[in-house]
């Protein structure tokens, strides 16, 4: 590894500049492929393209990827479960921010 | 180091048996899991709880730990005993083989010195590294916490990270190295900054991995954030509610001179508009009116307020809870 102590690392915001290959997200999520194909076949992920191979994920699919795989590790619900979790907490978050 | 009560932990006895440590884990993960908790400390909380049932659910980290417990009871210091490692022969579970994703140094270094780094990363690793394929290094995540103020101008932070890396016999241990990392202007807290080739080393020619930051903002006495929006609450005198006044109002970026409009009510929210976080489009900024009403003690203040109520012989704060 290069020594980095005198270089300052950019930080690009994923959210706003990155999108992921199937293969890339599975590297970044931690997910394997069939999990990911999982959270794509339940309507968690929506990559643009036709197919695994041609597939491209929007910058926010990390942080979701993350979060299912999390919920369905740490509260052994499956990913199936993690996703009517997930859009629980999307529908909730809703209602607060009318609240406001 | 600290002791832990992993059996405190989860609120159980330590006659407990696998079942009772299970949903012992399972109410409690349900209750602070940071992704659905709203509890204060929900994170701190959880990964304390992960950690008792990863040391508990397995027999044989139960029983090893039940070993050191009893020790520690009798008074003694805790020390984990040399060649504790070598002693005990676990059979390799991982956490659920997440290890990875989850970031660097999990669990405290308690766990961490009774059982090791056991982790579905470091056995991952230990496979590239002995592969005979080039592999990519691995991808990493961190959490960087930040002020306010970073966000609105940008800001350089050095970080300490911990990281694993695989030596020469293939053995994974953790690396501290420091990184300094540029924070662009207006991000948001949840967002995440990926720095390219900051991960784990690259093996057979392959390139390293990224480091992912995960952006969370420290708390700020008076600014409050929503997405890029950022709030705060500014405190007003009755009269300069009533009768709108022009006063002086705090911004991340220094203060300004805001204009209350007559009649505001408590509660009221005045913009400013794109003063929030910078991006585009920009945040707003709002003031949140907080009526302030001053006490009385003196007899020309409450004959003020006397006054006042003679004034609106018809005002009824409580019209709407008549029946």
């Amino acid at each position: 590894m290069a020594d980095l102590h005198s270089l300052i690392a950019p930080g690009v915001v994923v959210e706003e500049h990155v999108a992921f290959t199937f293969t890339a997200l599975c590297r970044a999520s931690g997910a394997d492929a069939s999990q990911l194909q999982a959270l794509v076949d339940e309507g968690l992920l929506h990559p643009a393209g036709c197919g695994p191979d041609d597939w491209q994920f929007s910058g926010n699919s990390l942080a979701r990827a993350r979060q299912a795989l999390r919920l369905a590790q740490d509260l052994e619900l499956g990913l199936a479960g993690a996703a009517i979790v997930m859009d629980l907490l999307a529908e909730i978050e809703s209602l607060r921010s009318r609240l406001r | 180091m600290e002791f832990k009560d992993y059996y405190a932990t989860l609120g159980v006895e330590r006659s407990a048996t696998q079942d009772e440590i299970k949903r012992a884990y399972r109410k409690l993960a349900r209750k602070y899991h940071p992704d659905v908790s709203k509890e204060p400390n929900a994170e701190a909380r959880f990964k304390d709880v992960a950690e008792a049932h990863e040391a508990l659910i397995d027999p044989e980290r139960r029983a090893a730990y039940d070993d050191i417990a009893r020790r520690h009871a009798s008074g003694q210091p805790f020390e984990p005993p040399p060649g504790w490692d070598s002693g005990f022969e676990f059979s390799g579970r991982g956490r659920g083989g997440d290890g990875t994703a989850r970031g660097e140094a999990d669990f405290s270094d308690f766990f961490e010195s009774l059982f090791g780094r056991g982790g579905g990363g470091a056995e991952g690793m230990r496979r590239h590294a002995t592969g005979p394929r080039p592999a990519q290094g691995a991808d990493h995540h961190a959490k960087v916490t930040i002020d306010l103020l970073d966000s609105y101008r940008g800001a350089q932070r050095t970080m300490s990270l911990r990281m694993p890396i695989v030596d020469a016999q293939g053995r994974a241990m953790l690396k501290e190295r420091q990184l300094e990392v540029a924070i662009p202007r207006g991000v948001r807290r949840g967002q995440h900054l990926r720095l390219l080739g900051q991960g784990s080393a690259g093996h057979g020619g392959a390139p390293a991995g990224d480091l992912y930051l995960e952006i969370d903002f420290a708390p700020h006495p008076v600014f409050r954030l929503d997405g890029r929006d950022v709030y705060f609450d500014l405190p007003v005198a009755p009269w300069e509610a009533s009768l709108g006044a022009t006063v002086q109002a705090p911004t991340p970026e220094g203060s300004v001179q805001l204009t209350v409009p007559p009649g505001s009510t408590q509660g009221r929210k005045l913009r400013l508009r794109g003063k929030g976080l910078p991006g585009t489009p920009a945040g707003d900024l709002y003031a949140v009116l907080a009526i302030d009403v001053p006490a009385a003690l003196a007899e020309p203040e409450q004959a003020a307020w006397q006054a006042l109520a003679r004034a609106y012989p018809a005002f009824n704060p409580r019209a709407a809870l008549e029946p």
